[in-house]
């Protein structure tokens, strides 16, 4: 079944466009991966499905209902989150506010999702009342997840969640967002470690300049030779 | 000592009074990224207000003060729907532009509604305590004690419930905030209502302190803007040493400066902060 | 009125937009031209006023006084002075966000009138400085007013020529880009931090040229003289009626919003006399009309941010770097 979807989006932030009519599918139980070279829109394209950028023409749908102009606060409700590529915790905020942030519109009782994201990112049993702002990247990069995960999510968008990490926690981290799609969380990723990536993806997508280049399966755009030498560093 | 130790009461008291509205400045700042230049007579307003309540309709003197903070909230929530919340998309400069009109307009009705003269609360002239020599007026008492309990409030608030978290969290980082489904919005009107609130118990003390007079408020912004900024602008709790420390240097002054010049103090507390840190000394956010 | 009382007021008024009108393109320069925020437009009126009152002023025993300095060269110092103290807040505020501009032109400005008010040897304290001499104080009444009225004119259009090269010149398109990108112009090698203050400074000393224009108008300047907020924010909603960044419109801006002012005050008088207007507000009318300029302002900012002239930036001329 197709949960996320977004058809032939053109728009961007207000000057040119910088979506040139991408469109993407998310199904249930899905990792989708999107590489892409630097600039090429990728992040534009994650905050478009997440009512972040004027979209002048194409429309997204979740569950076959429009949410195109949808406000971030609307589109959380319906059980789609979001963790930014940069900025994506409350830096003077304790790790467990952090995650209460994360489930600022539940009103029932959260306190069980709090524990199966420590259960998933122990550290942050630890840190619970330390200030995000002096975490180290990676466990910034957990709080982050973790924030986005409160609202126990039908997709989860990830704009680059290893960028600038060491490779034990880059490692660390593929790991987990394998044990959340585990537990029917649907993933769409922009990652810069591309193979790593590709290899855990069902499905991914190659973007240039803001429209789809290449959509295959993960092994298969692995194994594309055109895709390995031009995007994939050979 | 006896008389350093007076002027530290004095200073204490200001200190107070300033750390009130420079809270306010420094949520403000925190949620909407501006400067607001029409704190100052946001609190002439609640000053002016309490007056209405115990001249105008003779309330006792808590049921006017509470009345006041009430419809002071009220009116920069007002302000705050007609101007601000419109003017927001365009730029936070607009909206500090807008903020000086607002100061203007806030004057000059009170000034038409009070008259231009000085007004006190209560006449009479209550009997200072004294101990060891120092003395104490009960007004300065109830003043730090209704500052401290306002800012024990605010305290507990930001800390310990869901939306004092979240105005936290959207003074961090407003984007994020949106996309984790906070309604902004409804932050926006909270600030306000605080705001106000602050505003409006900083006036009240000020006219228990000395008198009420159109611009009494403005007069104190410079103070107030100088503690925010020392304090860290969008730091309530840097707001508040700020304040104190503002407060402190305005009075010790007195013992080098004319009276007069209690001002300038102010004014060049910030050129020092502004220049030496301009983070402010707890390390806040530059404007 | 009668035919002359009307014309030596229509002299009065054009002189009063005139004064203004520099102050507006002064303004222009800094808030227009770079998005800087002067709140203490008063503090270099001010200072302006009072640097040609004591230069050109007769002696006295009580403040500073008796150079017998002539006109000109009063004008001039006021630009200096003006522009030194621009350059003090400056240097302390060039590198900071305009919010800290904003907040330290105020600092300034109260300090400029606490200065004025309580430094008795400089500026004879609250009492003010009277009988500066004006350049025509030989002629008399209407045509001494008409023959400064024509030196004013000459000042305005003197300033606005200026203003305009200026608009046209590389610096102010520099000035425009850091208004728009301050990052990007930094990152092109060029120092935003000086173009920033030499805006600042000229644009300050343009409005010491006005307060000293004033002074000489008016033959006397007191701290009470002026409300150092009004007179700020009257300047400030003239360039923002008129048209922020643009020169016409900052002229247009002086002379519509002190028609505005001016009309203001005989409509009050005129609904006070029939009785519209409840007594408390006909004693208040000063109030009542700087409140509806405030209302002006924000109906300007809401419905018409541009104003009466939008600024329209030259096109790319004849410059090639
Ligand atoms: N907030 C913004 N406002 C205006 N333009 C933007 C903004 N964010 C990005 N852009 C522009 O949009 C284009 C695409 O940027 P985007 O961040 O989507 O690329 P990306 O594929 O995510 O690149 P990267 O791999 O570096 O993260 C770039 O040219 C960028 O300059
Ligand atoms: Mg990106």
């Amino acid at each position: 079944m197709t949960l996320l979807k977004a058809e032939e989006l053109y728009g961007g932030y207000g000057g040119g466009d910088i979506l040139n009519g991408v469109s993407l599918r998310v199904d249930a139980g899905e990792v989708v991966v999107i590489v892409g070279p630097n600039g090429a829109g990728k992040s534009t394209a994650m905050k478009a499905l997440f009512g972040l950028v004027n979209v002048r023409s194409g429309r997204v749908t979740f569950r076959d209902e429009e949410i195109t102009r949808l406000s971030p606060d609307r589109i959380v409700g319906r059980g789609v989150c979001y963790v930014p590529q940069e900025a994506n915790v409350f830096p003077s905020l304790t790790v467990l506010e952090n995650l209460e942030m994360g489930a600022f519109i539940r009103r029932d009782d959260y306190s069980a999702q709090i524990e199966r994201v420590f259960e998933l990112f122990p550290p942050l049993k630890e840190k619970r009342s330390q200030a995000a702002g002096t975490l180290s990247g990676g466990q910034r990069q957990m709080v982050a997840i973790g924030r986005a995960l409160m609202l126990d999510p039908k997709v989860l968008l990830l704009d680059e969640p290893t960028a600038g990490l060491s490779p034990k926690f880059i490692d660390l981290i593929f790991e987990r967002i394998q044990e959340i799609n585990a537990t029917g969380v649907s993933i769409l990723m922009v990652e810069q470690n591309a193979r790593h990536a590709l290899s855990l993806a069902d499905r991914g997508y190659v973007l240039v300049l803001g429209a789809n280049r290449y959509e295959d399966t993960g092994p298969n755009l692995l194994a594309n030779r055109e895709v390995a030498e031009m995007f994939l560093g050979g | 000592m006896i008389d350093f130790l007076q002027i530290v009461i004095y200073g204490i008291v200001l200190g107070s009074i300033i750390a009130l509205g420079a809270i306010g400045v420094s949520l403000i700042f925190g949620i909407l990224r501006f400067a607001h230049f029409a704190h100052g007579d946001l609190m002439t307003l609640g000053a002016y207000f309490a007056l209405a309540g115990v001249a105008g309709m003779s309330l006792p003197m808590f049921a006017a003060f509470g009345l006041a903070l009430g419809a002071t909230a009220l009116v920069a929530v007002g302000i705050d729907r007609a101007l601000y919340s419109r003017l927001q998309q365009v730029s936070p400069i607009i909206l500090l532009i807008s903020s000086v009109g607002v100061a203007l307009m806030l004057r000059s009705l009170i000034q038409m509604i009070w008259g231009p003269d000085n007004e006190i609360y209560q006449s009479g002239i209550s009997m200072p305590w004294t101990f060891a020599g120092l003395r104490i007026q009960p007004t300065q008492v109830m003043i730090v004690g209704g500052a401290a309990g306002l800012m024990l409030l605010l305290h507990l608030f930001l800390q310990h419930t869901r939306f004092g978290k979240a105005m936290r969290a959207m003074s961090d980082n407003p984007d994020l905030a949106r996309l984790s489904g906070i309604n902004t919005q409804r932050v926006v009107i909270l600030t306000w209502i605080i705001a106000g609130v602050l505003a409006a118990a900083a006036g009240i003390f000020l006219g228990m302190d000395t008198r009420l007079h159109p611009i009494m408020g403005w007069k104190l912004l410079l103070p107030v803007f100088a503690a925010a900024i020392f304090g860290g602008i969008g730091k309530p709790y840097g707001a508040v040493a700020g304040a104190l420390v503002i407060g402190l240097a305005q009075e010790m002054s007195t013992l080098i400066l004319p009276a007069a010049y209690k001002p300038a103090v102010a004014f060049a507390l910030m050129v020092i902060i502004l220049v030496w840190r301009p983070t402010g000394i707890f390390g806040g956010k530059v404007l | 009125m009668e035919l002359s009382g009307l014309f030596s007021y229509f002299v009065f008024f054009l002189s009063m937009v005139s004064v203004y009108a520099v102050l507006v393109l002064g303004l222009n320069i800094q808030w227009g031209y770079n998005g800087q925020l002067n709140i203490g437009v008063a503090a270099f009126f001010a200072v302006g006023a009072y640097t040609t009152a004591i230069v050109t002023g007769p002696a006295s025993d009580n403040y500073l006084g008796g150079f017998g300095l002539p006109f000109l060269v009063g004008l001039i110092l006021a630009m200096v002075v003006a522009g030194l103290l621009a350059l003090l807040v400056g240097l302390i505020t060039v590198n900071l966000r305009s919010d800290y501009l904003a907040i330290a032109t105020i600092g300034i400005a109260e300090i400029v009138r606490l200065v004025l008010k309580n430094e008795g040897w400089l500026t004879n304290g609250v009492r003010g400085i009277s009988s500066i001499p004006g350049p025509f104080d030989g002629l008399s009444g209407i045509t001494e007013g008409m023959a400064y009225l024509v030196t004013l004119l000459v000042f305005v259009a003197g300033v606005y020529w200026i203003c305009e090269r200026l608009f046209r010149s590389p610096w102010a398109r520099v000035l425009r880009a850091i208004r728009a990108n301050e990052d990007a112009v930094r990152a092109a090698g060029k120092n935003v931090l000086l173009f920033r203050l030499e805006a600042f400074v000229l644009g300050s000393m343009f409005m010491g040229l006005g307060g000293a224009l004033y002074a000489h108008f008016v033959g006397f300047v007191s701290p009470g003289a002026f409300d150092p907020m009004f007179a700020t924010f009257v300047v400030w909603v003239m360039l923002i009626a008129g048209g922020s960044g643009n020169n016409r419109g900052a002229l247009l801006g002086a002379l519509v919003i002190w028609a505005v002012w001016t009309l203001s005050s005989s409509m009050i008088d005129a609904l006070a006399d029939i009785g519209l207007l409840p007594d408390q507000l006909a004693t208040q009318a000063s109030a009542l009309r700087i409140f509806l300029i405030g209302l002006l302002l924000e109906i300007i900012l809401l419905t018409r941010r541009e104003g009466l002239l939008p600024e329209r930036p030259p096109k790319a001329i004849d410059r090639a770097d």
